[in-house]
């Protein structure tokens, strides 16, 4: 039966889903950084005229959908199935922001990884017949993250030097199976790596391993090698992660700085905007890959991207209890039908 | 003039205790909660040995508005009370003296949620 598997563990799209549309909504900060021109709507209000935060990210998660909806050419009912994640306890901004939309829901959490999660099981969904369009949806928000994770607003709390800023924003894409122009045709699912990283504040260091791990296992069961690619994209390592993963590649006798990159790194300037180690929040890599680097798919200066989606699968009882963060990677491969 | 000095004096003294405060932010893993109970019981600590009382005196608000002072002002409230009341005072000494510092804050706290809204950093 499972004919689509090959190598190990990745999952080969014979029938290519296309990307049809995608979008991406931001906040003041992220609206203030160097992809500022590429996000479809950017809101300096971090409330967005909503009563709290909570409210305000599930708006932005409904939004993005709509947008992704319209911007593929479909109404928000043409929309089979939607597969959506954020970091809050419960997935709220998920479920409250998607509860007018009518459509039938998956609800996932994968920390920061959730967006290259959600984007593996809509194409998975459409590459296997189940619906002909699905919904790729992940948001996170600054304020919502720190009430979560750490401490409420409020409480105006000092942040640590290697600490990510969560970014806020939403991300959603439209995984269909007609149209072209970006198609994935690879996913490899990532298993949970944890090599006893305990400080909550280096997520970036408990990630790496797990990134590691999945583009190890991407590249074997391919039978491509990083040179294949145009661009190898992480979200989030931040600037310590990254480090990390081309010191674990560099010991396996892999060298790729060149075409290797970051969403944490791309969102913020991390000079002028004191954001420390980059950005992160599963809402970074969603917005980043839809405006930047779907764009770039989209207009051929890209040809094959890999992104790979890490999540710190920590949660803050876990952390209060001293245990270590585990870390997991998600990869989807990406291809332009473009010519340039 | 001596009212100048006493401002420099505090102003050093305070200022030199929150700097240790901020280089256990940037130079440890401790968390700011862990920072600042750990200010509250150093302070005690050092009153109880009746090493604080001497910073008071030189410096007065300098050490008694930074965490360490409510540290003292809690070890000073457990003195008073077990020479009052014996040794009942160890537990009712220290929020008693604190009675006022507890109170202001939950008053304000309070005041301040109805009239500010939390904003992003």
């Amino acid at each position: 039966m499972a004919v689509k598997r090959i190598g190990t563990r990745t999952l080969r799209f014979d029938n290519r889903p296309s990307v049809a549309g995608y979008a991406s909504i931001v906040g003041k900060k992220e609206g203030e950084g160097p992809l500022a021109k590429e996000f479809d709507k950017i809101y300096d209000d971090s409330y967005l005229g909503e009563a709290s935060f909570e409210k305000a990210e599930s708006r932005m998660q409904q939004e993005a959908f709509e947008r992704a909806a319209s911007k593929s050419g479909f109404a928000t009912s043409d929309i089979e199935v939607i597969y959506a994640g954020d970091l809050l306890n419960q997935c709220i901004a998920t479920s409250f922001g998607l509860r007018s939309s009518g459509v039938p829901l998956v609800g996932l959490y994968g920390a920061c990884s959730t967006f290259a999660e959600s984007m593996m099981l809509a194409s998975m969904t459409v590459d296997g017949g189940y619906a002909s369009r699905a919904a790729a949806i992940a948001s996170s928000h600054f304020a919502t993250s720190e009430r979560q994770y750490r401490t409420p607003m409020e409480y105006g709390s000092q942040r640590a030097p290697t600490a990510q800023w969560t970014v806020t924003g939403a991300g959603a894409c439209v995984i269909s199976d007609s149209g072209g122009g970006i198609r994935v045709t690879h996913a490899t699912p990532g298993r949970i790596v944890d090599l006893g990283v305990i400080d909550q504040n280096n997520m970036g260091a408990a990630m790496a391993p797990s990134a590691h791990d999945t583009l190890t296992a991407l590249f074997t069961d391919t039978k491509t090698t990083p040179a294949d690619y145009d661009l190898i994209i992480t979200g989030d390592l931040g600037a310590v992660g990254l480090e990390l993963l081309m010191e674990l590649f560099k010991k396996d006798g892999v060298n790729f700085a060149e075409n290797l990159g970051d969403c944490g790194l791309l969102i913020f300037d991390r000079k002028s905007q004191d954001v420390h180690a980059g950005g992160s929040g599963c809402g970074c890599s969603a917005s980043v890959m839809c405006a930047h680097i779907f764009d770039k798919l989209r207009a051929g200066s890209l040809k094959r991207v890999v992104f790979a989606g890490t999540g710190a699968m920590l949660s803050p009882t876990s952390t209060m209890q001293g245990e270590s963060v585990p870390g997991v990677c998600h990869a989807v491969v990406l291809e332009s039908d473009v010519e340039r | 003039m001596d009212m100048f000095l006493d401002y420099l004096k505090a102003f050093v003294v305070g200022g030199a205790i929150c700097a240790v405060g901020q280089i256990l932010i940037d130079k440890t893993k401790l968390t700011p909660a862990r920072i600042l109970t750990g200010y509250v019981v150093v302070g005690f600590i050092l009153a109880a040995v009746g090493l604080y009382e001497p910073i008071v005196e030189f410096a007065g608000a300098g050490a008694t508005t930074p965490l360490s002072g409510f540290g003292y002002v809690v070890a000073k409230g457990v003195q008073k009370a077990v020479g009052e009341q014996g040794w009942l005072g160890v537990m009712t000494g220290g929020l008693t003296a604190a009675a006022g510092g507890i109170g202001a804050a939950v008053l304000f706290a309070f005041i301040a949620s109805l009239i500010v809204k939390p904003r992003d950093k």
